[in-house]
């Protein structure tokens, strides 16, 4: 029999831990960046639209099979799924439920101990007195563990280990006495402390405190209806994927968290209840924090250039410096507020990737709680490190991409494929009602069963195939280009460059430039290949090299062109990482699935007969 | 800001605000179901 007897405190508990299951890290960073580079106010129009059509039902079908599969005593969508399809492969399909919480949860802890980080150094005034570049590189020197700046050795990995511990110790606190806590306390606390920045954001005035523009001006900006860019396929994938990334949907945590509510409580409102709470905090905070903050102090062009290297670059790198500009006081306050809401709203994500693997556990071998949040802890340790040791080697991003996106995308396709067709939408949509507390429009049926898995559909052909440039219309088949970013282009390491072998003798340039400097930083030497533009290098690259083993190829002041050899030696490339993460996620995937048949082999095996 | 900009942000705010504020205000005061329900917290009985 099962151990697992969890159960919910309250319903707002419920739908709390549910709203910060979703609000995370991407409301607050990858919002507003998303919003800004696909056409401002304009974005808003799909991103809705996609809310409307495919998260709102996504939040249906996964909230109804949580609870149906609870009724069978399972907590995780394999034996959910299980229990929903006659064919013995959806259960397989179900790993996906585990596998994307576990991969996510190894970089999101990692995150989330940043944010924790943040907070001390905002407390103890570290960011006081620093320039623009000195606080971008602060967060450099940070992610290289290795070496520390701050005093604390291995700063970095500190700061995992304590996230992670507290994760762990909260989680074996159970549902009702951990989770719920967690997030009763920490997500009012996330709106107020958002509250606070919006309030701080918009009413940005120029000239006071170092702010060249109004915050009106970052809204102004971010707000601004272009409405060409609804016709750019590119603008509505990018809108789809948010919908995915802020509703923690095709992930298997609502359905575990909704998998303890009983057959005949209400389902329909509490996942409207969090979803529209999700929403408040994504367009009316998310909004009126980073953007007009950063563009007050920086201007709309060199925001739209710290874009380019993502929310969590703006975030990190660049606001404590514009808090700074408040003076201590209050650069304190803002700085643990900004990191503090990142830190509740990571925490409460975290937690809820934790539980489904758990439930698993408990559900299927009998695990006692204490015992799955402590494997759950080694396990994300186990995984966590290498992201934190070979960060910039690209295995974060890896995780990232496979993990955070792409299964997300796969599993939320199959699932509403499983809901609509095999299940059949006759059980699904009396399974959506039973108890509901508001009454569902009819059109949602329609919705459910066709419009959903077509823009599914859609969204997972759009990221196979993405064109280069995004350009959909300049691209002809058989000579399709495809993107970096694209699935294809992933699997085919497009964007590797020249250096496409795992072990080589020799290291070439992935860029054209000048050898702009040869250079020693915190006692690593590299080499600096860019063009120079009056005071500045352009399109520079740095790559590293090691003086005792390798011998240079070029000297300062040479011109290099992409596919020049830099330096000789023997010589381990990024590639050779990248390839490693994904093994470890495949491994990973397989492990699950093969518990997941040990589990299933419990259930079918005939009872001996004394 | 000009008058678009204005327009869409105060008309998507104000809708998601009220949505939200709603429904969250629907799950505050809806009765509880009868006992057995999901929630330990109003359980007649002490676990």
């Amino acid at each position: 029999m099962s151990t697992n007897t969890e159960s919910w405190g309250s319903r707002v508990g419920l739908v709390l831990a549910m709203a910060g299951n979703a609000v995370g890290f991407g409301n607050f960073l990858r919002f507003p960046v998303q919003a800004v580079q696909n056409g401002g106010g304009a974005f808003i129009i799909p991103y809705l639209i996609s809310f409307l059509l495919l998260g709102l039902p996504l939040l249906m079908i996964e909230w109804s099979t949580g609870r149906f599969g609870g009724q069978f005593g399972h907590h995780s969508t394999p034996f959910i799924m299980d229990a929903m399809g006659k064919r013995r492969l959806w259960k397989y399909v179900g790993v996906f439920g585990i596998f994307s919480n576990v991969a996510i949860a190894s970089y999101y802890c990692y995150i989330e101990s940043w944010t924790m980080s943040y907070i001390y150094h905002s407390l103890m005034g570290t960011f006081n007195g620093m320039d623009q570049h000195e606080v971008a590189a602060f967060f450099s020197n940070y992610l290289d563990v290795t070496t520390s700046t701050t005093g604390i050795p291995y700063e970095a990995l500190i700061f995992f280990l304590l996230c992670l511990a507290l994760n762990t110790w909260i989680l074996s606190r159970g549902l009702s006495g951990g989770v719920e806590k967690v997030a009763k306390i920490g997500v009012p606390l996330l709106i107020v402390f958002g509250l606070f920045l919006a309030y701080r954001g918009i009413t940005l005035k120029a000239g006071t405190n170092g702010a060249i523009y109004d915050g009106t001006v970052g809204l102004n900006f971010l707000w601004t209806p272009d409405y060409t860019s609804l016709a750019n396929p590119k603008v509505w994938l990018a809108a789809a994927g948010q919908i995915f990334f802020t509703l923690s949907v095709g992930m298997g945590s609502i359905q575990c968290y909704a998998s303890y509510i009983k057959k005949r409580d209400d389902i329909a409102l509490n996942a409207m209840a969090a979803g529209w709470m999700n929403e408040f905090v994504e367009i009316v905070l998310g909004s009126a924090v980073i953007i007009p903050i950063s563009i007050g102090y920086l201007g709309i062009d060199k925001v739209i250039e710290l874009t380019g290297i993502g929310g969590l670059g703006l975030g990190f790198r660049t606001m404590p410096f514009l808090f700074e500009q408040w003076g201590p006081i209050l650069s304190a306050i803002a700085g643990v507020s900004f990191f503090g809401l990142l830190f509740f709203a990571g925490i409460t994500s975290s937690l809820a990737m934790g539980t489904p693997g758990m439930g698993f556990l408990m559900d299927e071998f009998n695990w006692s709680r204490k015992n799955a949040a402590l494997g759950f802890g080694l396990v994300i340790m186990i995984l966590g490190l290498p992201t934190i040791f070979f960060f910039n080697q690209g295995v974060f991003d890896e995780y990232d991409y496979w993990g955070g996106t792409v299964s997300l995308v796969v599993f939320a396709l199959l699932e509403s494929i499983l809901f609509s067709w095999v299940f059949g939408l006759k059980k699904g949509w009396k399974e959506i009602n039973m108890g509901a507390d508001i009454k569902i429009p009819l059109v949602y049926r329609f919705i459910i069963k066709f419009i959903t898995p077509m823009m599914l559909i859609v969204v997972f052909f759009g990221s196979l195939v993405r064109p280069v440039n995004d350009d959909w219309t300049g691209q002809k088949i058989g000579q399709w280009e495809f993107h970096n970013e694209s699935i294809i282009g992933q699997l085919k390491h497009q964007g590797i460059g020249p250096n496409k072998l795992w072990f080589a003798d020799a290291f070439y340039s992935e860029n054209t430039g000048k050898v702009d400097s040869i250079f020693l930083l915190r006692k690593k030497h590299y080499i600096s290949v860019g063009y120079r533009l009056g005071d500045e290098t352009v399109n520079s690259q740095n790559y590293r090299y090691m003086p005792l083993k390798h011998t240079l190829s070029i000297k300062s002041g040479d011109e290099v062109v992409k596919g020049d050899v830099l330096f000789t030696g023997k010589i381990i490339n990024k590639v050779f990482y990248i390839d490693m993460a994904r093994l470890l996620l495949m491994s990973l995937f397989v492990f699950i699935a093969i518990l997941v048949y040990i589990a299933w082999r419990k259930y079918h095996q005939p009872q001996k007969t004394p | 800001m000009n008058t678009s900009a204005l327009i869409l942000m105060i008309t998507v705010q104000v809708s998601v605000t009220a949505l939200a504020g709603w429904f969250f205000y629907k799950v505050l005061v809806t009765k509880p179901m009868v006992e057995p329900d999901s929630y330990s917290e109003n359980d007649d009985v002490e676990r």
